[in-house]
């Protein structure tokens, strides 16, 4: 009897499953996930951060809907993240949870973008998964520059007001773009409002479908093998079941992302400024968030050297530039076979690590 | 090494049995702690206005606004707590008050002067205007009365 009982909920399981299985047909999906295999090298390690990027998105999402239940976009906002933050129970550790996963999130993505530069699996049949990559940084970045508006105390008033000045600079479309995603010509209740809609809905709905295709490619062509491996002998090369092998891998580091952010967002609660008033003047020091700091820092040195409105245009220019230049790159370094091209690429990457960090650096010794 | 060559040789010895089922209990209750931490904060902060509207409801006596300017056979809504409530000055001077919260389904009624009784729209149940006794429709319970005096010439709405 004791023993028919501890087996029943076990029982049950299975049983639930055959259900479901035969009518959808799960084997089928795990059969194929079986069949999958991760490349097992020195390298492997990097293979894991498209998976941590994906984990802190998903918090987001979290995280963020249990925000939306008590902030109130408009002229309360900052009442609202208020109340969130000193009288509701917890409130302070879902904020923090939200904005320390924010920055978790982009740093990951770059990480991700990064490693899969260097092992060059850009290269075909990969290169929408280049691009759509790209598409989702960019995502990621807007989300949290719309996101860091919402609270409306006064860095995120001047961080907003800063940030849209820039690309305002722009000839022709700069003025006219700027002008209708701040809604009107200061940031205030309106801007607040459209970019709470960016954030919580519009951002997030093409987020969702660009990952959808970015994820289903990865299923498609499987990761790609860094140069290095690539040189060994097929035979001689190891892998493991994507599941459930690289699965359990995956979780083990989604654990390690989860306690990380724990830790950060408990003893490290995000601060809230007090409310953004047009008329006190910006703090001494104010500087955009971590990772806008190099673009940043670029408008600085160009300002420097160029005066007037050339040093804005110029230094968006080179932003710009590069990034094209970024995106494009799948369709230059093609094969293993052009070693000179593959060689360059390589530098190219290095010199673009270092001097974004290097800029990042740089941009906070330089504020004044 | 000899559970080993056990092993090799077919299933399970005891001890490796014991050990699984050890890991696995381990397992299972590190999830429950994770769940859990995660769990409660996210379940006070989703709770958090219904306490405090709970600690609303716990009040015990309003002072109605302005309630002493209420004319004869004219009623006054107020608030007691969270609850919506009635004030009711009858022509014969005396004074009622009743949780206004309609005892079948929860609609807030109506005091009716020409018809001289209480009303609720959603069903049509009907209240004595004195007592708060459920006299027709499908109510089944009469409204909560509460307790009412004139304090210093201000209306005092207290708990019966
Ligand atoms: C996918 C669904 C998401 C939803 C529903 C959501 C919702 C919200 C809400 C309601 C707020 C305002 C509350 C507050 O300011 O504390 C907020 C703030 C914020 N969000 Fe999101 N968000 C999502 C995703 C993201 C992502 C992917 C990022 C960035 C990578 C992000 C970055 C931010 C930042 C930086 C703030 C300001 C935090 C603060 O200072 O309080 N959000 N979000
Ligand atoms: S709710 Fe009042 S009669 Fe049904």
């Amino acid at each position: 009897m004791a023993k028919w009982l501890s087996r029943a909920p076990r029982l049950a399981a299975v049983g639930a499953y055959r259900w479901v299985d035969e009518r959808l047909g799960l084997g089928e999906v795990l059969g194929y996930a079986r069949q999958k295999s991760v490349p097992l090298h020195k390298h492997s390690y990097w293979y894991y951060w498209g998976g941590v990027s994906l984990f802190f998105f998903l918090v987001q999402g979290v995280s963020g809907v249990l925000l939306l239940v008590y902030y109130r976009p408009g002229a309360e906002a900052y009442n609202s993240v208020r109340e969130i933050t000193f009288d509701l129970d917890f409130g302070w550790l879902i904020r923090s949870t939200h904005s320390w996963s924010s920055n978790l999130m982009i740093l990951s993505v770059f990480i991700h973008m990064f490693s899969v530069f260097f092992m060059k699996a850009y290269r075909k049949p990969r290169e929408f998964g280049w691009w759509s990559g790209l598409a989702l940084l960019g995502l990621t970045l807007f989300l949290g520059f719309s996101g860091y508006l919402l609270p409306m105390d006064d860095l995120a008033y001047f961080a907003t007001k800063v940030g849209l000045e820039i690309p305002r600079k722009l000839p022709v479309i700069g003025p006219a773009v700027v002008d209708m995603l701040r809604g009107g010509a200061e940031v205030s209740e309106v801007t607040i409002q459209r970019f709470f809609a960016l954030h919580v809905v519009v951002l997030p709905f093409f987020f969702i479908f660009i990952l959808g295709f970015h994820l289903w490619l990865v299923q498609r062509h499987g990761n790609a093998v860094p140069p290095s491996e690539e040189a060994v002998p097929e035979s001689e090369r190891h892998s493991i079941p994507f599941f459930p092998n690289f699965f359990a891998k995956d979780l083990a580091m989604w654990l390690i992302a989860l306690n990380v952010l724990a830790i950060l967002a408990a003893l490290f609660p995000w601060q809230l400024g007090p409310q953004a008033d047009t008329l006190t003047p910006a703090p001494a020091g104010i500087h955009p968030e971590w990772y806008f700091m190099s673009q940043f820092e670029v408008l600085k040195l160009f300002g420097r050297w160029f005066p007037g409105a050339a040093g804005e245009i110029l230094g968006i220019l080179f932003f710009t530039v590069g990034g094209l230049l970024w995106a494009l790159i799948p369709l230059y370094d093609k094969s293993s076979q052009r070693a000179m091209r593959a060689r360059t690429t390589t530098w190219l990457g290095y010199i673009v690590l270092v001097g974004l960090i290097g800029l990042t650096i740089l941009g906070y010794f330089d504020l004044d | 090494m000899a559970e080993h060559e056990h092993a090799e040789s077919g299933g399970e010895s005891r001890l490796q049995k014991t050990r699984r089922a050890f890991v696995r209990l381990m397992l299972s209750a590190v999830g429950a702690a994770y769940a859990g931490l995660i769990a409660y904060p996210i379940y006070r902060f989703l709770g958090a206005p219904a306490r405090r509207a709970e600690g609303m409801a716990a009040v015990t006596q309003v002072t109605v606004q302005d309630g002493e300017r209420l004319r004869a056979n004219e009623a006054k809504m107020f608030r007691f707590g969270t609850r919506p409530a009635m004030l009711i000055h009858h022509a014969d001077n005396t004074w009622v008050a009743f949780d206004a919260v309609c005892t079948h389904l929860g609609c807030t009624v109506q005091f009716q002067a020409d018809k001289q009784r209480i009303h609720c729209a959603c069903h049509g149940g009907t209240y004595d205007m004195h007592t708060g006794r459920n006299i027709g429709g499908p109510p089944p319970k009469p409204l909560k009365a509460y307790k009412v005096e004139m304090k210093d010439g201000q209306v005092v709405v207290s708990r019966a």
